[in-house]
């Protein structure tokens, strides 16, 4: 989905915050919460594309107000709340105030039917899907031409993972695009490499050098 | 079932009320989440750290045997230090910086890293401001950071999208000649492993 969690080149942004051997935790119950999200994980009560989802899903005046674990909250609460495990009422009730839950979410898809394989030094074009569910290509790089470097091992396809919908694993391609040609005449000189699924990406039409 | 999706009301309950809340739902289940938690808790400070990575580094600049199999095979060349990773990162990337050519990691989609090997991701990483800026200004974020990289070193900035994970294997400082694996060890950082500080 073409939503406010996919940040890639947008504008407008001030300093990072940026301390050496900064905190990774500032209050107890993120430590926690980070952990609870883990043990879903680890008991099957839902997968990590489910998990990434449901952040994504938040209303986006949520999602922009909201820390990393209030992010992480919010998408275990909405998923146990979705699989069934507890439900909203009960949240509430326990948590003695609202309990704000992401969105809910579009349909997901499988894989891409032709799909091919790629070798480093190939040349590539990203697709130019709009998704409504969940999908792990950033939209900065839609459309855009770029170079194989390496491939991965085959992973679950997160736009069908996400969303309880067969597909088959398949491998990721880390992909070099020239930050110059992301942003015309508006980025800094650099190669930006991003890990693109195999149906995310067709073979470059024109070969031409 | 009905999930009501319509504005928090004024009466939200505080972080901290709804994370005890789902803690407390799942203890009412049988899930033991207190254990897990005290569990997680001894990962984080016992063996998630940056020094795992950081001994990882230290042996690739000693041992070049060993820096051709971390940058050919990351995951089986950490996995030589005892250091696991969870099932679902497949594949560890290591990239080498050298006088001409730095990297630096990010997840602009979320705030994904390789945990397990550089420690879990500081606030910052997490925040919008970097994730956005990264792949557009990197030579400009970095250097609101501290790091002045030279006009001639090329930048190559990793967008950890999928569940590949990256790590950056920085240059070995000048002057640590006849060092020995753990004095080097001691020089790196996570912050030099995500690629924005100086080693």
């Amino acid at each position: 989905m073409d939503g406010l969690h996919d940040l890639g080149g947008k504008q407008g942004f001030g300093p990072v915050r940026y301390s050496p051997n900064a905190a990774v935790f500032h209050a107890p119950w993120e430590q926690r919460v980070n952990a609870l999200y883990g043990l879903a994980v680890k008991l099957g009560i839902f997968n990590m594309d489910e998990y990434r989802h449901a952040i994504e899903r938040m209303a986006p005046r949520h999602y922009l107000a909201a820390g990393y674990y209030e992010r992480t909250l919010t998408s275990l609460a909405t998923l146990c709340v979705e699989k069934g495990v507890v439900t909203l009422a009960e949240l509430e009730q326990l948590a003695q105030g609202g309990f704000p839950l992401a969105l809910p979410s579009a349909p997901g898809r499988s894989n891409q039917a032709m799909r091919e394989r790629f070798v480093p030094g190939d040349r590539v074009t990203v697709r130019t899907d709009l998704v409504a569910g969940h999908v792990r290509m950033p939209a900065y790089i839609r459309g855009k031409h770029g170079v194989v470097v390496s491939a991965s091992p085959a992973y679950p396809f997160p736009d069908a993972h996400a969303h309880g919908v067969a597909a088959v694993d398949e491998p990721t391609y880390d992909v070099r695009f020239e930050a110059l040609e992301l942003w015309p005449e508006a980025a800094e000189p650099a190669g930006v490499y991003v890990a693109v699924f195999q149906s995310y990406l067709n073979r470059r039409s024109d070969q031409a050098r | 079932m009905i999930i009501s999706h319509t504005p928090a009301p004024a009466s939200t309950a505080t972080l901290a009320q709804r994370a005890a809340a789902i803690e407390a739902a799942l203890e009412q289940r049988g899930l033991n989440p207190a254990e897990h938690i005290e569990a997680q808790a001894h990962l984080i400070d016992e063996q998630w750290l940056p020094e795992n990575g950081a001994r990882v580094v230290a042996r690739a600049w000693t041992d070049a045997a060993f820096r051709q199999r971390l940058l050919t095979n990351g995951r089986d060349a950490v996995a030589e230090f005892g250091i696991q990773m969870p099932k679902h990162h497949r594949h560890l990337v290591a990239l080498e910086n050298t006088a001409r050519l730095h990297n630096v990691i990010c997840c602009t989609l979320c705030s994904c890293t390789a945990f397990t090997v550089i420690g879990l991701p500081p606030d910052w990483y997490k925040d919008l401001e970097y994730r956005a800026r990264v792949v557009r200004q990197s030579r400009t974020v970095l250097k609101e950071m501290g790091l002045v990289l030279a006009p001639d070193v090329e930048i190559r900035v990793w967008d950890t999208t999928a569940d590949t994970r990256y790590m950056v294997l920085p240059e070995r400082p000048a002057g640590t000649e006849g060092w020995s694996e753990a004095q080097l060890a001691s020089l790196v950082t996570r912050d030099g492993m995500i690629g924005v500080a100086a080693i």
